[in-house]
């Protein structure tokens, strides 16, 4: 079967790869009919993630036909629709039980602090992505949702990953009525933050970015406000002056380890991994937060250390909330929004290209070519 | 999962909890499973047919994971050696770094081995880069060609 292939730092591309097998009696092979490219697989691109073997295929976000099924497969069968949420979760363990699927512990031998993950480095358990023609997809009784009807599968793909990430973004930022939250990235996860946002009642949503493409899209599709960082001298000025010098209610990390804008951060964090990520994008979010507010962190960082402000955290008093979003757990929700047109995860969609193109996809996402938001890869035997 | 332990020898034990005070809802679920720790029902466990480093921050392998790519060759080496280590350690995560890089240059020459001249210009993207940013490629190649033609030049000098 055809699958994406990872050579090394900025190298992928498309190679003849063995069919997945079923190995465990939960697992379930899903022959994928629609895949994304996310801005985590970026930092597996760039070289930044651990443990990132050449040989992998990435892909966290698909949608697909279930081809195969285990002994132990009740919940989904051969032939079904199936979203596939990007965390794998076993349904039993202590976290699973406690709604946080993105936190499992029967998923990934390799790190302790994330749970297993389609396509994303053995430091998040070796599992092949769905950037191919097939995929096995284990915990199938878990993971896999019927993909109802009525949904275009262009918005079933992005709530794998994009629309659940962007909820939980505004979730844990514990909006309330009223509030002003300023959302850090224009990335698909920053813009359906702002969305969200709106969803829990902000008064005021605004984004912040540097591209300006991006900034002009998320103003009208999420009705916000956005602003660009190059413009300023200092964003936290900038906020602080907008909001009668009080801070926001509410921060969105919606950036991660790949944030531009301070050149020590880029240095340290990008170019020489003396930190795990550059964190320009949380340490604008934690002074640009009142007292007392909440910074919510949904930007992945590597597991290293990262150079933050803790002590501006103490001193505020601000509770920061983070984590790799819970898809099953919100997905019921999420399902009942898009079909009520209440979010429009596919508007955010402004490339699709043939799987064979992904050394081309990776390079037009990477390097924001072509006014990029989000790609979407069809393999060849797709047929809906 | 009941708390059974007797506390009564100390005072005031439990005095202040405030069922309501629950930051982590509605992300977590508090069921109280925490208090039994890692003693769950596991699922079935996956045969470990081909070699699995584990964090050593936990006693097993988790019931399923990834086999398609073992540790091998020096990079696999180093991962063995990284693996020693907790994931607390920059033992643990600057080896993994490194062998990561190793391993691309073992990718390179398993491909030529195969008799695969993998085309590095393609798997980079350049043809998006040249449809869409043409300026920014002619860019980088008149800069290095200047850098190209400097160094020729310092050799030349140099042999003089
Ligand atoms: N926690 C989770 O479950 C989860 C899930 C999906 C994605 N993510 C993470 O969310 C982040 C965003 O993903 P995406 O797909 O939108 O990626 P993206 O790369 O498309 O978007 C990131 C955006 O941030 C902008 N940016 C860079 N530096 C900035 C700064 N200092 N301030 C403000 N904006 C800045 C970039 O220009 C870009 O538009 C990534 O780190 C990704 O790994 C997390
Ligand atoms: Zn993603
Ligand atoms: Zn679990």
């Amino acid at each position: 079967m055809l699958a994406m292939n990872y050579r090394g730092p900025f190298r992928v591309r498309i190679d003849e790869k063995p069919y997945p097998e079923i190995l465990h009696p939960e697992d379930a092979i899903i022959r994928v009919t629609r895949s994304c490219i996310c801005g985590s697989d970026l930092h597996l691109y760039h070289g930044l993630v651990p443990d990132t073997r050449v040989g992998s295929t990435f892909g966290h976000e698909f949608i697909g036909i279930v081809e195969e099924v285990g002994p132990e497969v009740t919940e989904i069968q051969v032939g079904d629709q199936v979203l596939v949420p990007f965390n794998i979760a076993c349904g039993k363990c202590a976290f699973c039980k406690q709604e946080l699927y993105g936190n499992c512990h029967e998923s990934n031998p390799e790190a302790t602090a994330v749970g297993g993950i389609f396509g994303y480095s053995h430091t998040a358990g070796g599992f092949d992505g769905g950037q191919a023609e097939y995929v096995r997809v284990p915990y199938a009784n878990v993971g896999p949702t019927r993909i109802p009807p009525e949904m275009d599968p262009d918005d079933a793909v992005l709530l794998a990953d994009v629309v659940p990430t962007a909820y939980q973004a505004a979730e844990m930022g514990g909006i309330k009525k009223g509030d002003t939250v300023v959302i850090f990235g224009a990335g698909p996860i920053g813009i359906m933050a702002a969305k969200c946002a709106w969803l829990f009642g902000a008064g005021r949503v605004i984004v912040i970015d540097h591209l300006e493409y991006r900034l002009e899209f998320v103003k009208s599709y999420a009705q916000c406000e956005a602003y660009n960082f190059r413009s300023m001298e200092d964003p936290v000025l900038f906020i602080k002056k907008t909001t009668d010098w009080f801070g926001a209610d509410v921060c969105i990390d919606a950036v991660g380890g790949d944030a531009a804008g301070n050149a020590l951060q880029t240095i340290t964090g990008r170019k020489t991994l003396l930190q795990a990520g550059s964190a320009t994008a949380l340490h604008w979010a934690i002074n640009a937060v009142k007292k007392g507010g909440i910074v919510s962190i949904v930007g992945v960082y590597g597991p290293t250390d990262n150079l933050v402000p803790i002590g501006n955290v103490v001193n505020k008093g601000i509770t920061i909330r983070a984590n790799q979003a819970s898809v099953k757990r919100v997905l019921p929700k999420l399902i009942d929004h898009v079909l009520a047109g209440r979010l429009d995860p596919k508007g955010i969609i402004t490339h699709r290209l043939p799987l064979e193109e992904i050394s081309d996809a990776y390079r037009m996402f990477s390097a924001k070519l072509d006014d990029c938001i989000k790609t979407v890869l069809i393999p060849p035997k797709a047929t809906m | 999962m009941e708390e059974t332990k007797d506390y009564s020898h100390i005072k005031g034990w439990g005095i202040d909890i405030d069922p309501e005070n629950e930051p982590t809802y509605p992300i977590k679920k508090y069921t109280g499973d925490d208090h039994a720790q890692s003693r769950w029902e596991r699922p079935s466990l996956q045969p470990i047919d081909v070699e699995v480093l584990h964090s050593n921050e936990r006693p097993n392998v988790s019931a399923v994971f990834g086999n398609t790519l073992p540790p091998k060759g020096l990079s696999g080496a180093i991962r063995r050696f990284a693996f020693r280590y907790s994931e607390n350690r920059y033992r643990h995560w600057l080896p993994l770094i490194l062998a990561d890089r190793i391993d691309m240059v073992e990718g390179l020459i398993e491909d030529l081995r195969r008799g695969h001249v993998p085309n590095i210009l393609a798997e980079k993207g350049y043809k998006a880069e040249w449809k869409y940013n043409q300026r920014g490629v002619i860019k980088k190649a008149v800069a290095a060609a200047a850098v190209a033609a400097y160094l020729v030049l310092l050799l030349k000098r140099g042999r003089k």
